[in-house]
Order: structure tokens, then C-alpha cells, then sequence
């Protein structure tokens, strides 16, 4: 009886399990190594040479890309530009994510419609909706300029004035990032037990506002934190927008740290100037996501 | 102290009615316990009652002022509910100062930063926090008023949710089902708190529950409720002993009463199978229901039921023989005493025909009365 038992299920040792245990996971293994770990480390290390596509040979420079960047006029005005661009979208995505989830939530019908209608940017295509972007805010034919027109305003030129391009992405960046959040805060909404609304009703909350402070605030703290990293690092990460519609231009004035890494990477050709940019931006994902870590994470209150 | 007057409130959720006209009056001070099955509208009712819910027709007068359209903060009551719904990212002292803060502070004082530098906002909260400290000593939480909710076991949680509730004096205290979330040994000692809590406070208190032993043993008056409606309201003793309807004398009464098929005879005297019962009953001639509960029925060597034995339950103090009745089939449960004999085969049962029920076929109650057993 025992012989056909042992015969049925293969016998295992402590090694043999722990031997088809990292069978198991190579191929996760083998994919992370070579299509992350591996291209990331290579980044890091061609930060480090003056490398350029197609040269014969690279010359390890140590910090010498950095010392560029430091003096780089270029790199600086994309560094700021990248640092308003975050500044206006992140606040403006994330509170009008919010506004909206809650009006939807509040709203008696209509909310699968509300909810899919916000969330169309996020599942289109951004260089197809850039385009479409693009026409929109043409200075002649454009309609958003002929809707001021009406109103006998003379609308700017969005996309090729210095002025208000920055802007402009700005807001298409709002656009995109909006129907995001608030698909993340409508789902943190429905977690609210129902009950402590009514509880709080219970106990004499008689405004909006203070059943917003006493239970759906707090009670939305990690999903807020959640929107908030991720919402800063997509709006760090703009690429598609700039490469479609300006090309970082005019004058520099739409030029974003991802675009400079793109040009100085793959028309300049200068691949250890780029992988140092590259490494700027890893270090501003890291530090955000530290940021949620460290320091939100002990302010919110989970469960 | 005020009371609680509910009168003729309907509800309907889409097609189903959950509340077909219930009406029932809490007497200052009173606390009345709400017992039916679940999904027969009881939280519904209590829900109108605190104003979470609208009812669809109907009043509800608490403290002899109409609150049926008021919303539920300018009701003031207090509610517990059955999640507790304590706010989770509040200590225990915040928890139940909630309800203070509402109703002392204006809504300036009560402003994020602000609110502490305004003009007597120091005074009142500190005023709040001793009251809600003193809530909670009360309860036994003097020790946790830094800890929040999670930091809790089930038991503390649900004192939190008491002590929240009697930090300001409501004109009602309607509590959902407290001590279902609680496990066994703790939910006799809450009750027992309860209890004592509202002889201390002596609030009108609706209690709901779908557990008839926390009705029988909290309230001093019961309402059975079932789909949708209120069959009796009565003291506990009344309720199990005195059942209006055949419905309440089946859901009051652990284990369940026993019914038989009966019928009531030209002369009133009742049947089953054919064999009087040494009961004579009011009413019209025909169908009728016999119901016993099992305590009251006997061995009997010349009782009138003829039952087969089935099985055995032992309950510790007592044995519960579980029986059939010859010619019906019809369950018969009765409790033996300890150490008892238990019958095999075939046997007879009696009763006391004073403590027999017997229903008409719509379920309603008919006065019984014993016939001299030498006229059966």
C-alpha cells in the first residue's frame, strides 16, 4: 500500500522541494533580470561614460555628466519646467478628482455615465488625443480661440507662445490625470462603511462640510495617498504631449526633463549625457515614492 | 424622559413592503425590546425612528414633539449600531466626544486651526473632554482613552459605542442589534450591562434583536415583529406564556413550541386525530391549531397522545425526547428531567390542558378552557 502511495506522488526531499521551488521561479526571475535589473544597471553605468551611439569606444568619466548638468542651461529650464508642470497638475488633478468624486457619489443617477464619461481621456490614446488637443487650441482655427472670439477676446496662441505653453500642457496633463483620480476616488468613496455616515448623522452632523472633516476625509486618507504618489510621478514622467505638440518648444519654454533625455538620447545621440538625466529622474521617483513611505504613510490612517 | 410613539408607518423598498402600518408606543423611561426574524423590518422601523430612513407614510413622535420630518441630528437621539460604527481614525475620547462637539460647539469653534483660538472654545472642549472621560470611566474605558478603534477587542469596541451613546442624555436610545458581533460568554455579560446602564439612565430605550432570549431577558415589554408587522407587544412573561397569534407562540421559545393539527369540535371540545383532548375552545366548529410547549408535556400512560420515540438531545439540565405523533407524524419535542427514564417504541403523552394554546386557522388566539375528564 505505501509502495503504490510513494509511487503516485513523486518522492520530494527538503532539497528536492527547494530545488523545484527555484525552478519555479526562474523564468519570473530571468524576465526581472534581464528586462529590468539589467537595462537599469546598464543605464546607471553608461551615466557614468561618455558613451554616443555608434562610437567605437566609451571612456569612463565618473561624474563628469553631472558636472555638465550642473553648468547645463538646457537641462536647468527643463528641471524647472518639469517642476511647474508637477506643481499645477498634481494639485488641480487631485482636487478636482475629488470635488467630482464626491458630486458624482452624492449624484441619485447617472454615475456609471459620469464615471465613464471622465475616465475616456485615461483609456484613449495620448498621441491621438494630442492631436486632437492640437486642433483644439490652433490660434485660428482652433475653437476653443473662436469661442473666445465670441466673447471678443483675442485668445493667445496656446500651443507657440513661450507664455502659455507651458500651460497648456499643463492643463491637457489635468485633462488625462482627472478621470484617473477620480475613478480611485469614487472606489476609496464606496469603501466608506455607510454606517458611519450615518452615525455622524446621528451625533448632530447636520453640514456637508462636516461630515466631509468627521468621516470621508480621514476615511479617504490612503486612497489620497495613493493618488497623490502616483499622480505626481505620472505628471514628473510627461513625454508624449511635449514630443507631439511642442517638441520642447518655443524657445525652451515646454522643454520637461523626460523630452531634454529623449533629444540629448536619440538626436544628439549622446547616450551617457541621457542615462545621467535618467538617473535625475529615478532619483525624483524614489524620493516621491520615499515621501509616501516615510512620511505620509505614518500621517493616514489605515483601517 | 420622553417616549417613543410610532404610528401606522409604512415602508416599501421597490415591490417589497418591508412596513405595512406599525405602530407601537415606548413609554417614558420604558425599554422595549423590537424581536423578530431577520428581514422582517424591525431595523427598517428603527431606522425610521432616528431618522436615517424616510418612512413612506405614518408619524413618529418622540418626547411628545412630531419628528417624522425632522432629519436625524434635530432628533436627538443616540443609536448604537451593530457595526458600532466607531470613527476609526478617533482615540476612544474623541469617539464619544463626537456627538458633544456637535451639539456644544458652534461651527467656528469647531473649525480645523482656527476653532481653538475662538472666544470660548477652550472652555467648552475642555468641558467636552471631561464629560466624555467621565463617559467612559463609567464603562469601564478609563484606561484606553488614547486608543483607537482597531487597538480594541470586540467587546471594548462596543462599549465605545455605548459610552458614546450616553455621553449627552438623548431623549431615546435605540441600539441595532449591539451584542450580535459579540461572542457568547460576552454577549451575557453586555446584556447584563445594558440592562444596568438603563436602569441608571433610565432612558426610553428601543432595542432591536433578532435573538429572543436578549428580549425576554432586557426588556420590560417585547414586540414581536414579523413581515412587516407588530403581532403582539407584551411583558416577556406575557409573550411566552400568552401568545396573541400562532406565529408569535412558534418564533418565541426555544425549542420551538409544539403544534398539532386539531380540530374544534360543534360542542368546542378539541381534537387531534380524532381523540379529544380534555379541551373545550371558543369559536367557530373546524380547523384549529393545539400547540405545547415542551416543558409543559408529560409522560403519560393515559394521556391522550399516542407518539412514537425518535431521539434523544441531552441539554444538561434537562434531556429533550424528540417524538412523532402516531397517527400525524407530527414532531412532539418534551423535556425529560435529568436522569429520566426515556421511553422506547410507542407511548403516550399528556398535558396540563390549562397550559395548552390553541389557535383558530387564521392563526389567532381562541380561549381554552379544561372539560372534567370524566366528560371526554
Amino acid at each position: 500500500m505505501s509502495e503504490t502511495m510513494a509511487l503516485a506522488r513523486p518522492r520530494l526531499g527538503a532539497g528536492g522541494e527547494a530545488l523545484a521551488g527555484l525552478m519555479l521561479c526562474l523564468p519570473a526571475t530571468l524576465a526581472y533580470l534581464l528586462l529590468l535589473l539589467l537595462p537599469t544597471l546598464a543605464a546607471v553605468l553608461l551615466a557614468f561614460t561618455d558613451y554616443e551611439l555608434g562610437a567605437p569606444a566609451l571612456a569612463w568619466i565618473g561624474l563628469g555628466n553631472f558636472e555638465e548638468l550642473l553648468g547645463d542651461q538646457g537641462f536647468r529650464i527643463a528641471l524647472r519646467n518639469t517642476l511647474v508642470y508637477v506643481s499645477i497638475v498634481a494639485p488641480v488633478s487631485i482636487a478636482g478628482a475629488l470635488a467630482l468624486a464626491l458630486l458624482i457619489e452624492a449624484a441619485a443617477r447617472g454615475r456609471a455615465l459620469f464615471r465613464a464619461v471622465f475616465f475616456l481621456p485615461v483609456v484613449s490614446l495620448p498621441v491621438a488625443m494630442a492631436t486632437a488637443w492640437q486642433y483644439l487650441l490652433h490660434p485660428t482655427i482652433g475653437p476653443v480661440n473662436a469661442v473666445l472670439a465670441q466673447f471678443g477676446v483675442a485668445g493667445p496662441a496656446w500651443l507657440t507662445s513661450s507664455d502659455t505653453v507651458l500651460l497648456s500642457l499643463a492643463f491637457i496633463g489635468i485633462w488625462e490625470a482627472i478621470g484617473f483620480n477620480l475613478v480611485l476616488f469614487l472606489a476609496g468613496l464606496t469603501a466608506i462603511p455607510r454606517e458611519l455616515h450615518q452615525a455622524a448623522e446621528v451625533d448632530g452632523v447636520t453640514s456637508a462640510w462636516e461630515r466631509f472633516r468627521l468621516v470621508t476625509w480621514p476615511l479617504l486618507g490612503p486612497t489620497t495617498l495613493f493618488v497623490v504618489t502616483i499622480t505626481m510621478i505620472r505628471a514628473v514622467r510627461v513625454f508624449d504631449s511635449v514630443a507631439v505638440l511642442t517638441q520642447g518648444g518655443p524657445n525652451r519654454a515646454s522643454e520637461v526633463l523626460l523630452y531634454t533625455m529623449y533629444t540629448e538620447g536619440f538626436t544628439f545621440f549622446r547616450l551617457g549625457y541621457s542615462a545621467a538625466i535618467t538617473l535625475v529622474f529615478l532619483a525624483i521617483v524614489l524620493a516621491l515614492m520615499l515621501l509616501q513611505t516615510k512620511v505620509l504613510d505614518k500621517r493616514v490612517h489605515y483601517g | 424622559m420622553a417616549g417613543i410613539v410610532i404610528g401606522g408607518v409604512q415602508k416599501r423598498f421597490g415591490d417589497f413592503q418591508a412596513l405595512r402600518g406599525v405602530s407601537l408606543a415606548v413609554a417614558p423611561g420604558e425599554f422595549v425590546a423590537l424581536v423578530g426574524p431577520s428581514g422582517c423590518g424591525k431595523t427598517t422601523l428603527m431606522r425610521i425612528v432616528a431618522g436615517i430612513e424616510r418612512q413612506d407614510a405614518g408619524t413618529i413622535g418622540i418626547g411628545g414633539r412630531d419628528v417624522g420630518g425632522l432629519r436625524a441630528a434635530d432628533r436627538d437621539v443616540a443609536m448604537v449600531f451593530q457595526s458600532y460604527a466607531l470613527y476609526p481614525h478617533l482615540t476612544v475620547a474623541e469617539n464619544i466626544a463626537v456627538p458633544l462637539t456637535m451639539r456644544r460647539l458652534s461651527a467656528w469653534q469647531r473649525l480645523p486651526l482656527l476653532g481653538r483660538f475662538w472666544p470660548g472654545a477652550r472652555a467648552a472642549r475642555a468641558a467636552i473632554a471631561a464629560d466624555a472621560a467621565q463617559a467612559a470611566r463609567s464603562l469601564g474605558l478609563g484606561a484606553m482613552l488614547d486608543r483607537r478603534p482597531a487597538q480594541l477587542s470586540g467587546g471594548q469596541r462596543q462599549r465605545v459605542a455605548l459610552a458614546r451613546a450616553i455621553v449627552r442624555s438623548p431623549r431615546a436610545f435605540l441600539m441595532d442589534e449591539p451584542l450580535s458581533n459579540l461572542d457568547a460568554a460576552l454577549r451575557v455579560q453586555t446584556r447584563r450591562e445594558i440592562v444596568e446602564i438603563h436602569r441608571r439612565v433610565g432612558a426610553t430605550t428601543l432595542y432591536v434583536t433578532h435573538d429572543q432570549s436578549e428580549a425576554l431577558t432586557m426588556a420590560d415589554r417585547v414586540a414581536v415583529m414579523l413581515a412587516g408587522e407588530i403581532l403582539q407587544v407584551d411583558s416577556p412573561a406575557r409573550i411566552y406564556a400568552d401568545p396573541a397569534d400562532l406565529r408569535v407562540a412558534s418564533f418565541i421559545g426555544s425549542p420551538r413550541i409544539n403544534t398539532l393539527a386539531a380540530a374544534l369540535r360543534q360542542d368546542g371540545a378539541v381534537t387531534v386525530a380524532g381523540t379529544p383532548m380534555g379541551l373545550r375552545a371558543s369559536g367557530e366548529a373546524g380547523e384549529a391549531t393545539l400547540a405545547l410547549r415542551p416543558e409543559d408535556v408529560r409522560l403519560d400512560a393515559h394521556g391522550p397522545l399516542a407518539v412514537q420515540a425518535e431521539h434523544l438531545e441531552f441539554l444538561g439540565e434537562s434531556t429533550l425526547l424528540h417524538a412523532r405523533h402516531a397517527v400525524l407524524g407530527t414532531p412532539i419535542a418534551l423535556r425529560l428531567p435529568p436522569g429520566a427514564a426515556a421511553p422506547e417504541g410507542t407511548f403516550r403523552l399528556g398535558f396540563a390542558p390549562q397550559r395548552a394554546l390553541v389557535f383558530g386557522p387564521d392563526g389567532r388566539r381562541r380561549a381554552a378552557q379544561a372539560l372534567e375528564a370524566a366528560h371526554v
